[in-house]
């Protein structure tokens, strides 16, 4: 299916207010947004110090708030994730904090908070299987969590090596090995070689491997987990690739290398980007736009290129932080979160 | 606290006569005016330097002419120019122009502020944390810098 010969839109299905501050993130629920029946469930943080977490409504299709996350946060709450079972929710800080919700459903309870980092939390990321999870912050450290019965969090590991704010962690889809990627212009792959815990760095993506030369705001990876793409400050999008199957035997560390550069389709700060299962990238910038890309059918012989798909203007009124596509099959879910204390749905379609 | 002022002995350069707004009468009263760089200035001249009595017009800090805005794309820039080279009063200067803008401005407005080429020893670092929105949004949840910038702002009339 050649997505370029269709012609498609970014329709807005709903905007979700309620927030009283800009929106940095959203989540969407990994189970529950994909299982048949289950209604999709969504999480957005914000500069008021509060997460909120939206519902579909199975009868209506109209999403609202089911509840507001308000207690623990005593700062903005930069970022949220799920556990991949969903019944977790982990929320980073500038208040210094790691926030652990259990979900009940109609309720969430903290059970848990994470302390350590000296200053703002700014991302946190769980693993594929749940045993872990990761955070980092401006006090350019990545910590690495493991998780233990009881609702207890031990800290396994204290990652240094950035040299400036660290904004983003991002495991792997399929493997334990941990990105990360910094107001130092780099992106980092930490990998445990012994899977004894201790994470090394074994490599860093700068300027000299064709990497970014402003800070590096986000990093998504497809689902098969062989190709990356990160977003910059620098105004570029850059798509880097593996070779994975030599990853995943064992043998050892299999680098990431430089494909792809997209320049020129952005002129302010790309804060997001987000990679869907039938590899259409997504990105949000400061330029209150929302953009689609993907890879073009001519094969060229320096590797592989990317074309924009549609560029939907004043998608908010303001700086768009976050993208997320939804993880549920064939139906080209998208959520935004942004400055103008939005978050909205849209749905890629084919215009009518 | 700082025991010595970084610059003791700033240049104070003579009031630039103030331009008074004619009234334009000929306007149709709903349509906004564009917003224009004397406008802009007229926003952040008054800011009081962090560490003298005077103005950041007075020292220079910024004119007129360091102001660039492009209202019909909701664009502006303002290039100050620190006085002395190696001024760690930069940071607070930088937030303070920005800070007044946000309050000042309609919320469409992309805000770029940075030093001006070769004015200072850390140029490019300055000038990245300036436009780091996370961090300037931190800086501001930090009551100290808050209120030092506070005092530099001119007290709403």
């Amino acid at each position: 299916m050649d997505l370029m010969e269709k012609n498609l839109e970014l329709v807005e299905i709903q905007k979700l207010e309620g927030h009283t501050d800009r929106v940095w993130s959203v989540a969407w629920n990994p189970v529950s947004s994909q299982a048949d029946g289950v209604s999709p469930i969504l999480a957005s943080c914000s500069g008021d110090s509060t997460v909120r977490i939206w519902e579909q409504s199975s009868l209506s299709r109209s999403w609202t708030c089911k509840t507001v996350l308000d207690e623990t946060h005593t700062r903005t709450v930069r970022s949220c994730a799920w556990s991949p079972s969903g019944q977790l929710l982990a929320t980073a800080s500038f208040d210094g904090t790691t926030g652990i919700w259990k979900n009940y459903g109609s309720e969430f309870d903290c059970i848990s908070t994470l302390e350590g980092h000296e200053n703002e939390v700014k991302s946190v990321s769980w693993n594929a299987s749940g045993s872990h999870l990761a955070t980092c912050s401006r006090d350019k450290s990545v910590w690495i969590w493991e998780v233990l019965e009881g609702n207890e969090y031990d800290c396994a590991a204290v990652l240094t090596g950035h040299t400036q704010d660290v904004k983003m962690v991002q495991w792997h889809p399929t493997m334990d090995v941990l990105f990360s990627c910094s107001y130092d212009n780099t992106i980092k792959v930490w990998w445990s070689e012994d899977d004894d815990g201790e994470y090394q760095c074994v490599q860093t993506l700068g300027e000299s491997n064709n990497g970014h030369s402003s800070t590096v705001w986000s990093i998504s990876f497809n689902a098969a987990g062989d190709k990356m793409v990160t977003c910059s400050d620098d105004l570029t999008l850059k798509i880097w690739g593996t070779d994975i199957a030599r990853m995943q035997s064992g043998e050892d560390y299999a680098p990431w290398i430089h494909l792809c550069t997209l320049s020129g389709y952005h002129d302010r700060t790309i804060y997001s980007a987000h990679w869907s299962r039938d590899d259409i990238i997504v990105s949000g910038a400061g330029d209150n736009a929302i953009r689609l890309f993907v890879e073009s059918k001519h094969d060229s012989v320096d590797g592989p290129s990317y074309n924009l798909l549609l560029k939907k203007n004043k998608a908010h009124e303001n700086d768009v932080n976050s993208v997320q596509w939804s993880p549920g099959e064939g139906n080209r879910l998208l959520a935004s979160a942004s400055d103008d204390g939005m978050v909205k749905i849209w749905q890629l379609a084919t215009k009518q | 606290m700082v025991t010595g002022l970084i610059n003791e002995n700033p240049i104070i350069y003579p009031k630039k006569e103030r331009r008074l707004r004619t009234d334009s009468s000929t306007t149709d009263e709903f349509t906004p005016e564009p917003i224009d760089q004397l406008e802009i200035f007229d926003h952040i001249r008054d800011i009081k330097d962090p560490e003298h009595p005077n103005t950041l017009e007075d020292l220079r800090v910024v004119t007129e002419d360091s102001v660039e805005v492009d209202d019909e794309n909701s664009y502006v820039r303002v290039t100050f120019t620190p006085t002395v080279e190696h001024c760690s009063m930069a940071t607070v200067i930088g937030l303070c122009v920005r800070v007044k803008l946000l309050r000042s401005l309609p919320s469409r407005y992309k805000i770029d502020i940075r030093v001006a080429p070769g004015s200072h020893a850390t140029e490019d670092a300055l000038n990245k944390q300036l436009n780091d929105k996370e961090r300037v949004a931190a800086a501001l949840e930090n009551p100290n810098l808050v209120e030092m910038v506070d005092e530099c702002l001119p007290s709403e009339e």
